[in-house]
């Protein structure tokens, strides 16, 4: 457990979106994340670091309870939206994956239109009143998309035409059009190429005015370059949490040093 | 961003609301789930209510089949109707009919019943006729020429009861349901409740029916599958015996080294067509090419067993090439490498390695032809056959016979409900065989799996 | 069988061979192995091969052909005059070689010497009741024509036996002959072997080939027969199907049968549209609920399970619908039934075949479908659920339509095989051709019907019989039209995922 930094003096700035107390997650008898208390603030890019396999993904997809979809997978502890315990009996998973959306590591647009892409979650979550809302819905979430001008011609033909960057920003766009409070983004960039990574990262600060952002992210450059705060993950623990600036130059665990300067990793 | 701010911004819409609460969409959404899962239940259960009653009604009009109502008593063979000269002259005894017999038979049922005190209108011998087979003279008939030396003596002898009879007793046929009927009346049926319960009619276990041969229309107590059961043992040695090395080989060919060009391409889409062709396709082939144009015996196994041969190959190829691909190039490498030719490499090391998977493959073929109906019935294995034993192996080839399907299908034809019976029971033994051999094949499969 | 002893004894001189070729091998070396090119079983290997193969393959060939030359060489034996009004030379023919056929019966039976059969005479012997007593009948009074033609067709047969008897043996000692003084320590003999088994292992890939050549030639031709008896237009747009008994012809020159193929195919159609009702849906929910919903356990219970279906042979389906389906449907359905709509007559009835063709076609419907939801990538379920779907809206909204050409696929194959099924409709749909809507009457379909045509006493070049391959044609030219579409559908499928 690393110390916690006295969060209380940011309290003020940044509400807390997000909280986990004492999270523990276990796949079979794997114990993958242990003891994980973090909070995450509201209108901020949160980057999660780590070397592969350190459980970082895996506590990601508890947030938005993706994990249920595992048989073999069980969480332990609290983890609250808005001061609200997810995992409590009386919450659907439906209403909260509306609430915090995701991002996965491969582009994954549906075999469909790119308009029906987009509408997909509208339509489901019941969030436009007749066809006028939701072509409007659909051009507002293409725009935060940073997309529609690339696809504003050719709505109708299908989504998986698009090249990998293109269709990475279509999913993101598909994921803000349900109007989520919190975007989850597991490795967004690694299958893009960089000028199509340049382009999701600046993405990705726009929608910090938004919403709550959690990245997860191999590469320590992104981290740098999008986030606000950073938390390092090594071996299912949550080894320090801070200000990204702090963690990049002046962290305070060995372990967070030697990954950041290469040596583990 | 520019894109962003054409649309005036909305207020974010804050907290939704607690998700503590679900809102009525969800609700909705959420019965519709349930009625999906619902749904998805209901296919698998019906699925398998399909089964159940499928088994069931095997089974309970199956197993009847496996028993039979016998009659046994005492038969004196007149020495004045059976041998008049008294010579034992075989060709002399041989020459007296089973017309000659039958009278025998009826009169001493006749006695045994007054010898039993069973009260009955019957009064004749004639009248015992509904009760016994028609077989049963033919089979005193059998045993005298077989023991010329026992007649004048008195034997005990074990008839099978008509077919009326012993539907009586297995609830089959009822009072109510012989009021027309001309072979059998009420008396009988009063008659042989008395013979039940004096022991003389008994239900036993039936061996006959698995090893005995078909029957004619009249006799339905008398038939059995085993002559068929031959039938498609023989079919299956040819089936086996083609299918297995031709499968194996065009398979090797096609995996291991056939060229990438428009003749491999052919064979391959002609193999995948040929699996799905129907069945009765192939028995129109068997029929013009084996029969019409190459003049092989009619309902010969040996001609049932090449039409299946050829409904069969397919599938074991496709078995056959799906073992050798999961065999890892590193092997073929692996030989190669140490100075095997590719054939050396092929034989030596992927076949072997490959053979678990194509036997697996081959029995499920294997199961596959033997319930195989609709090709038989073009190439005449289906009528009135399987009433012989084939006088030896290549008599089982080549002379008529018919098969266990075939003669499910024959029984299921005839009018008289007594063989519904046998159909069913004959089903039964089919299941057997099929069961055994996919019990065969998962053990293989289980016992020689391998993971690369 | 003459036949059987020449492969024995061919294969006997390549096991001489390959002895003799192994031995001869050695010798030469020396009697040490590392001096031979090839190990010493390949050298016995070469010579068993030399001996037997060409010698069996030239037995299967003249097997093939020694029919076809009698048969034009007898043809010339029998005046035009003998083919009578009617009839045609092939007839004859048949007739011919049953009476040679009864009298080789009447030789092995001991009932006349060698001798007497070829010698007897028409004039002098009854010979159909001479064949009668050894259990050959016959249909008629053997003509003199005729019984001279069985007696040349007998000799011809024998003689040509006798010749491939000796060529065939022949054949063979001269190729283990040569490969035996080929046997040298510096013979390449693996590779000759390795040669050799490779163009066998080509010509056994070639019998899939050949068989569909069989099939294809074999419709052809009969059907081509029948449209030269028969009218192909009225085969193919005459609302009636009514053979007659006997055959015949009417003043006209018009068969009396009425062979319309129009309410076969309907009747067909109707029984795989009500099978395809049941399967689909029931089969498709099955493999959504086994793949997406159900727990591992009752998965590796309830799959297994419903595929036991697809393995229970056609003719207990059959018998299922004749026996039980059939009286249950009357029950409900019939006259004095628990609905009281009498609107069933007897058990065998469209709906009866196709209900129970249904539950055949289930497992095929859901085991296919299930490899099919199975290939939708995860990633697309996981984007659905995570924008906040339910598991069934993911389902309907995105796996099925990414899965849907490869289930359209899977119901197009289960169509072809609704549509080849034979015994569940020769037991469960009824005989009886008619053009009705009602799917409680009894109809009857292609493949029925050439069940009944063909195991009829019907002549085999009358237009009764010869229908039958005109159907089968129809029904081989459908099903292969589906399958091959069907099968593209899904390789196309397939690949998108790949």
């Amino acid at each position: 457990m690393y110390d916690a930094p006295n969060l209380g003096a940011k309290v003020d700035q940044k509400a807390i979106k997000i909280s986990a107390k004492n999270c523990q997650v276990y796949y079979g008898d794997t114990h993958a994340i242990k003891d994980v208390d973090i909070e995450i603030e509201d209108k901020t890019v949160t980057a999660f670091i780590g070397p592969s396999g350190c459980g970082k993904s895996t506590f990601l997809r508890c947030l938005n309870r993706m994990n249920d979809t595992i048989d073999i997978c069980r969480v332990e502890g609290d983890i609250l939206l808005d001061g609200e315990d997810i995992y409590d009996k009386k919450v659907d998973p439906v209403q909260l994956r509306a609430k915090v959306g995701m991002v996965f590591q491969k582009p994954n647009p549906f075999p469909k239109s790119i308009y029906d892409n987009i509408a997909y979650g509208p339509r489901i979550h019941g969030l436009a009143r007749n066809k006028a809302d939701l072509d409007e819905i659909v051009e507002k979430s293409l725009r935060r998309g940073a997309i529609w001008d690339e696809v504003k011609d050719r709505l109708h033909s299908p989504g998986t035409g698009l090249s990998g960057g293109q269709q990475q920003r279509l999913c993101i766009a598909r994921a803000v059009a349900t109007e989520p409070e919190v975007l989850l983004m597991d490795e967004p960039c690694s299958a893009l190429d960089p000028i199509a990574t340049a382009q999701v990262e600046e993405l990705i600060d726009e929608l910090r005015t938004q919403y709550s952002v959690v990245i997860v992210t191999h590469s320590m450059q992104q981290a740098a370059r999008v986030s606000q705060k950073t938390a390092f993950f090594h071996l299912g623990n949550l080894v320090e949490y801070d200000d990204t600036g702090t963690i990049f130059t002046n962290p305070r665990d060995e372990r967070t040093e030697s990954y950041i300067t290469g040596r583990i990793g | 961003m520019s894109d962003a701010t054409v649309f005036p911004e909305k207020k974010p819409q804050g907290p939704k609301g607690s998700l503590l609460v679900q809102d009525a969409r969800t609700k909705r959404r959420n019965a519709a789930e349930s009625r999906f899962k619902v749904y998805g239940m209901l296919a698998v259960a019906t699925g398998l209510c399909f089964l159940v009653m499928l088994l069931w009604a095997i089974i309970s009009n199956g197993t009847q089949a496996f028993s039979q109502t016998f009659v046994t008593f005492e038969v004196e063979l007149l020495e004045s109707k059976l041998d008049k000269k008294g010579a034992r002259n075989i060709d002399d005894i041989k020459k007296v009919s089973t017309f000659g017999y039958t009278p025998l038979i009826q009169n001493s049922l006749l006695k045994e019943v007054e010898a039993r005190g069973i009260d009955t209108p019957l009064s004749k011998g004639k009248d015992m006729k509904a009760i016994l087979s028609a077989s049963a003279a033919a089979q005193l008939r059998d045993f005298v020429i077989a023991n010329p030396d026992k007649i004048g003596t008195t034997h005990e002898f074990r008839f099978l009861a008509s077919s009326r009879v012993d539907g009586y007793l297995k609830g089959r046929v009822t009072r109510d349901s012989i009021a027309r009927d001309k072979n059998i009346k009420a008396a009988h049926l009063d008659l042989v409740d008395g013979l039940k319960e004096a022991g003389v009619l008994k239900k036993t276990f039936n061996w006959s029916f698995v090893t005995g041969s078909d029957a004619s229309d009249t006799r339905p107590e008398a038939a059995g599958m085993g002559v068929s059961m031959l039938g498609s043992l023989f079919m299956m040695l040819v089936v086996l015996g083609l299918s297995l090395p031709i499968g194996v080989a065009a398979s090797i060919y096609l995996e291991e080294f056939a060229p990438q060009n428009r003749w491999t391409d052919l064979i391959e889409v002609n193999i995948s067509n040929l699996a799905a062709v129907p069945s009765i396709v192939f028995g129109i082939l068997g029929l013009a090419v084996f029969i019409q144009f190459a003049h092989l015996p009619q309902s010969a196994p040996l001609v049932g067993g090449l039409v299946l041969t050829l409904m069969t190959l397919p599938t074991i190829i496709i078995a056959t090439r799906a073992s050798l691909k999961s065999v890892p190039p590193s092997i073929r490498d692996a030989a190669l490498g140490v100075g095997a030719s590719k054939m050396q490499s092929v034989f030596h090391h992927v076949l072997p390695l490959a053979a678990p998977g194509i036997l697996t493959g081959t029995i499920i073929g294997l199961a596959q032809a033997l319930g195989e109906t609709a090709p038989l019935l073009l190439i005449g294995m289906v009528g009135f056959i399987a009433s012989n034993y084939p006088e030896g192996v290549m008599d089982g080839f080549v002379a008529p016979n018919s098969a266990m399907p075939a003669q499910i299908y024959e029984w299921a034809k005839r009018a008289d409900p007594a063989f519904y019976e046998r159909a069913w029971g004959g089903i039964i033994i089919l299941l057997v065989f099929l069961i055994t051999m996919n019990i065969i094949a998962i053990l293989l499969r289980r016992r020689f799996e391998r993971r690369w | 069988m003459p036949v059987l002893w020449i492969v024995v004894l061919v294969l006997a001189l390549g096991g001489a061979g390959y002895v003799m070729g192994r031995m001869r091998a050695m010798a030469s070396a020396g009697g040490d192995a590392r001096h031979l090119h090839s190990l010493p079983n390949y050298y016995g290997m070469h010579v068993f091969l030399a001996a037997t193969v060409p010698s069996l393959l030239l037995l299967v060939i003249w097997l093939l052909v020694q029919p076809l030359v009698i048969n034009s060489q007898i043809a010339h034996h029998i005046p035009s005059d003998t083919v009578a009004e009617g009839s045609s030379l092939s007839l004859v023919m048949a007739d011919v070689r049953r009476v040679a056929d009864g009298l080789d019966t009447a030789v092995a039976a001991g009932a006349m010497t060698e001798q007497q059969a070829g010698s007897i005479r028409t004039e002098f012997t009854d010979i159909r009741a001479r064949l009668g007593e050894v259990g050959v009948a016959l249909g008629a009074n053997v003509r003199p024509e005729v019984l001279k033609a069985a007696q040349s067709y007998r000799s011809l047969n024998t003689t040509y036996t006798l010749f491939l008897t000796i060529v065939a043996v022949g054949l063979s000692l001269a190729g283990l002959a040569y490969a035996w003084l080929r046997s040298h320590k510096d013979f390449r003999a693996r590779n000759v072997v390795e040669s050799v088994v490779k163009s066998l292992l080509i010509l056994a890939s070639t019998i899939a080939v050949l068989t569909t050549v069989g099939i294809v030639l074999s419709l052809i031709f009969n059907t081509v027969e029948f449209f030269k008896l028969y009218p192909a237009t009225s085969f193919f747009f005459e609302p009636t199907w009514l053979p007659s008994f006997g055959g015949g012809i009417d003043s006209d020159g018009n068969p009396l049968s009425k062979l319309g193929i129009l309410p076969l195919l309907w009747g067909t159609l109707y029984i795989s549209l009500i099978a395809l009702a049941v399967a689909v849906p029931i089969g498709l929910f099955a493999a959504i609920y086994l793949s997406e919903y159900a727990g591992i356990h009752t998965r590796s219970v309830a799959k297994p399970l419903i595929e036991v279906l697809a393995g229970i042979p056609t003719i207990v389906y059959g018998l299922f619908a004749l026996l039980t389906v059939g009286p249950l449907l009357v029950d409900v359905f019939g006259q004095g039934g628990i609905l009281g709509v009498g609107w069933m007559q007897g058990g065998t009835a469209v709906m009866t075949a196709g209900l129970v063709m249904g539950i055949m076609l289930i497992p095929f419907v859901s085991s296919l479908s299930d490899d099919i939801i199975n290939a939708v990538p995860q990633a697309m379920r996981d984007g659905s659920l995570g924008l906040g779907a339910t598991k069934s809206e993911t389902i309907r909204q995105v796996v099925l339509p990414a899965a849907l050409p490869g289930i359209v696929g899977a119901i197009l194959l289960a169509a072809s095989r609704a549509i080849g099924e034979t015994m569940i409709v020769v037991l469960g749909a009824g005989a009886a051709a008619r053009l009705s809507l009602n799917p409680f009457d009894a109809m009857t379909t292609v493949t029925a019907k050439i069940v009944s045509q063909l195991t009829g006493d019907a002549d085999f070049a009358s237009p009764e019989a010869l229908v039958a391959f005109a159907l089968g044609m129809t029904l081989f030219l459908v099903t292969l039209a589906l399958n091959i579409f069907a099968l593209y559908i899904v390789r196309k499928y397939r690949e998108q995922y790949e």
